[in-house]
């Protein structure tokens, strides 16, 4: 655990705030989608929400943070403006990315998120590349790349951690271990007993912590980011955590042994969190519900700004191919 | 009175010399690779060298050898605000770094709505003749060029070779920039300084009324042998070097092929599935009626590079096989 002091009570709330906007998010996307509003594959995020909520807390907006498919814990965490965030959902003219991504390629750059890849893996080589630049421009920005356990198995990530080990890059690498790759139980896939011991191949700081704890969380991001920031490199932060709603919208989790997953649900951070924030008197239950309510009726004006926003014209195809338009 | 003797170089000296160019007028141009910097030799075939004794080991840096860490951080890099050039010491290589190609640098522009790109060029050298066998040889341009969001580049001489570096390393997209192992050595027409040959412009190095002979990299050697041996035959032959293969300069081949009736495409990938048949349909379009004769290609047999001089030989379009292709859309 990290020596840092704890989070004062106003940052303890912006976790909760940026965790409940999360839950929300998952919830209303899968209705949208079962309702047919929205048309796309979706990769739950339920169960994650503390990770990415403690973790920015720590960072500065023009730091960058990378992400995955299932990534939209990542983006609103990191402050994504929700109208476009929905909007590039639905395949919109009005989306981050113009309906030209869709959501395993959510962008925003200025809310410091450059890349979301759809490939496992991919995105660690990428973050040494934006920390490489950072540290070029003295920029003082750090990098925080997240992924999942299954990454850990891919070659990008023991290329991406040596090269990132080699040159002392800015980077946070933050494995969300949620005990699931796809629906291949950890231990059937991965030989090490811990991720975070592969930190150790590569002469790289590591860090494991409990991902469903706020504090936990927010002390283990805070000793990685402020190690980045000062030059003393990168670190693997290995985030303990659990998946609830499957790879893939529509997996039952059937791979996942029941005992396990109903012990998993009886530890639900969300709740678990929201109970701690009142039993320690950092709030009271209206203020948590004022700050759930205005998530909510957030999250439905961006909706509705969706749902209102045209389809991209069919002369996009041509456009963003190349700086300059492609010929007809 | 001594003439004044045109100054020469090779083509490997013409790269040194724009990759120190573009490191000199914009400080965002960094140089990443195995065995890149001065320590490290400055690259194995020393078009990087005197780099990071010039410019420091902060912007030239040599890397493991992993070429996914290494084609993942030129394009974090761009993303960064840098104009990365990365060397993929080989074109076989390139296949080990694909997703960070083909999935990510040639795609963010247009998945993001435009709000990110990759102004980043890839160096890679390949080509036949040395008997280094099936995976250090291989022409694959055409993966690239097939590949939407990329724009690739192949030049025949050392000028050509450091006008067109210049204008990929300026150019806000990603680009491969291909270079031939044997044109390393081969001296030719210095280039002047700062001079850049702009992207997707063909060249015609020799007019002709007869056929039209379109190529690039290594073959234009051979191609331009051949137009000077027909020549004594009394075919005369036009001969276009491609120089950028992605995006094609339509507008002068159409010219060219306009008033010969005749074309031969002409490279070391191999003819199946290659950038000459894009360019012959292309060609077979525009041109059907016009046309005296169906567009020829030549091109490397449809097999593996193999090791042995005697395949070898045979394997690559030779002076011998690209007269034959011309002489048959002569018939």
């Amino acid at each position: 655990m990290a020596e840092a002091k704890s989070p004062d009570c106003a940052v303890l709330l912006d976790i909760y705030r940026r965790a409940n906007l999360i839950k929300t998010a998952d919830d209303r996307f899968i209705e949208l989608i079962k309702a047919g509003q929205i048309a796309s594959p979706y990769y739950s995020t339920r169960g994650q929400e503390i990770i990415p909520s403690a973790i920015s807390v720590n960072l500065n907006a023009d730091d960058y943070v990378i992400t995955t498919y299932r990534g939209i814990h990542d983006q609103l965490a990191k402050g994504i403006p929700l109208r476009p965030f929905v909007a590039e959902f639905m395949g919109r003219a009005t989306g981050t990315c113009k309906g030209k991504g869709g959501p395993m390629h959510i962008t925003h750059l200025a809310s410091g998120l450059p890349v979301t890849t759809g490939v496992v893996g991919s995105g660690l080589p990428i973050a040494n590349g934006l920390a490489w630049a950072s540290q070029l421009k003295k920029s003082g920005q750090v990098t925080v790349c997240n992924f999942g356990d299954g990454a850990t198995n891919i070659g990008a990530f023991h290329e991406a951690l040596n090269l990132a080990s080699v040159w002392k890059l800015p980077v946070v690498f933050v494995c969300q271990n949620n005990g699931y790759a796809e629906h291949t139980k950890y231990e059937y896939g991965t030989g090490a007993r811990a991720i975070v011991d592969r930190a150790i191949a590569y002469g790289m700081h590591g860090i494991q912590c409990n991902g469903n704890n706020a504090l936990e969380m927010w002390g283990a991001a805070r000793e990685a980011i402020d190690r980045a920031r000062s030059g003393l490199g990168p670190t693997l932060l290995e985030a303990k955590t659990f998946r609830f709603r499957g790879h893939l919208l529509g997996d039952d989790s059937h791979y996942i042994d029941k005992a396990e997953m109903a012990a998993a649900i009886a530890a639900d951070p969300m709740p678990a969190y929201r109970s701690w924030l009142i039993e320690q008197g950092h709030a009271s239950d209206a203020q948590l519900s004022t700050i759930e309510k205005t998530n909510a009726d957030d999250f439905e004006d961006a909706v509705e700004f969706g749902l209102a926003s045209p389809y991209p014209d069919v002369s996009e195809l041509s456009r963003d191919v190349y700086a300059e338009e492609v010929r007809p | 009175m001594t003439a004044v003797k045109a100054k020469r170089m090779n083509m490997s000296q013409a790269i040194a010399m724009a990759l120190h160019h573009a490191m000199e007028i914009d400080t965002s141009v960094v140089v990443l690779g195995e065995d890149v910097a001065d320590p490290q030799g400055g690259g194995v075939f020393k078009c990087t060298a005197g780099l990071s004794d010039a410019f420091g080991t902060e912007r030239v840096r040599s890397t493991p050898i992993a070429e996914q860490a290494i084609m993942g951080a030129a394009v974090g890099a761009a993303l960064g605000g840098m104009r990365p050039v990365a060397e993929i010491m080989l074109m076989n290589f390139m296949t080990v770094a694909m997703d960070q190609v083909v999935n990510h640098a040639a795609k963010l522009r247009f998945m993001t709505g435009g709000q990110t790109h990759v102004p980043l060029t890839i160096r890679t050298a390949t080509g036949a003749g040395f008997g280094t066998g099936g995976q250090h040889a291989d022409y694959l341009e055409a993966w690239f060029a097939h590949t939407a969001g990329m724009k690739v580049v192949a030049p025949s001489n050392p000028a050509d070779a450091y006008g067109l570096l210049l204008s990929c390393i300026f150019d806000d997209d990603p680009c491969l920039f291909i270079e031939s192992l044997p044109l390393y050595f081969t001296q030719g027409e210095a280039p002047v300084p700062g001079e850049r040959v702009p992207l997707g412009k063909a060249k015609v190095v020799r007019e002709g009324t007869d056929v039209t002979v379109i190529s690039y990299s290594r073959t234009m050697v051979e191609v331009q042998a051949v137009a000077r041996d027909l020549e004594k035959q009394g075919i005369s032959v036009e001969v276009i070097d491609l120089r950028t293969i992605s995006p094609l300069d339509m507008p002068t081949l159409l010219e060219s092929v306009r008033k010969t009736g005749r074309a031969v495409i002409a490279h070391e990938a191999q003819v199946d599935f290659g950038v000459g048949a894009e360019i012959a349909t292309r060609l077979h379009a525009d041109l059907f009626h016009e046309l005296k004769a169906p567009v020829g290609r030549v091109g490397a047999a449809r097999s593996p590079v193999p090791f042995s001089k005697a395949l070898e030989d045979a394997f690559i379009p030779t002076k011998e096989r690209i007269t034959a292709a011309i002489l048959n859309v002569l018939k």
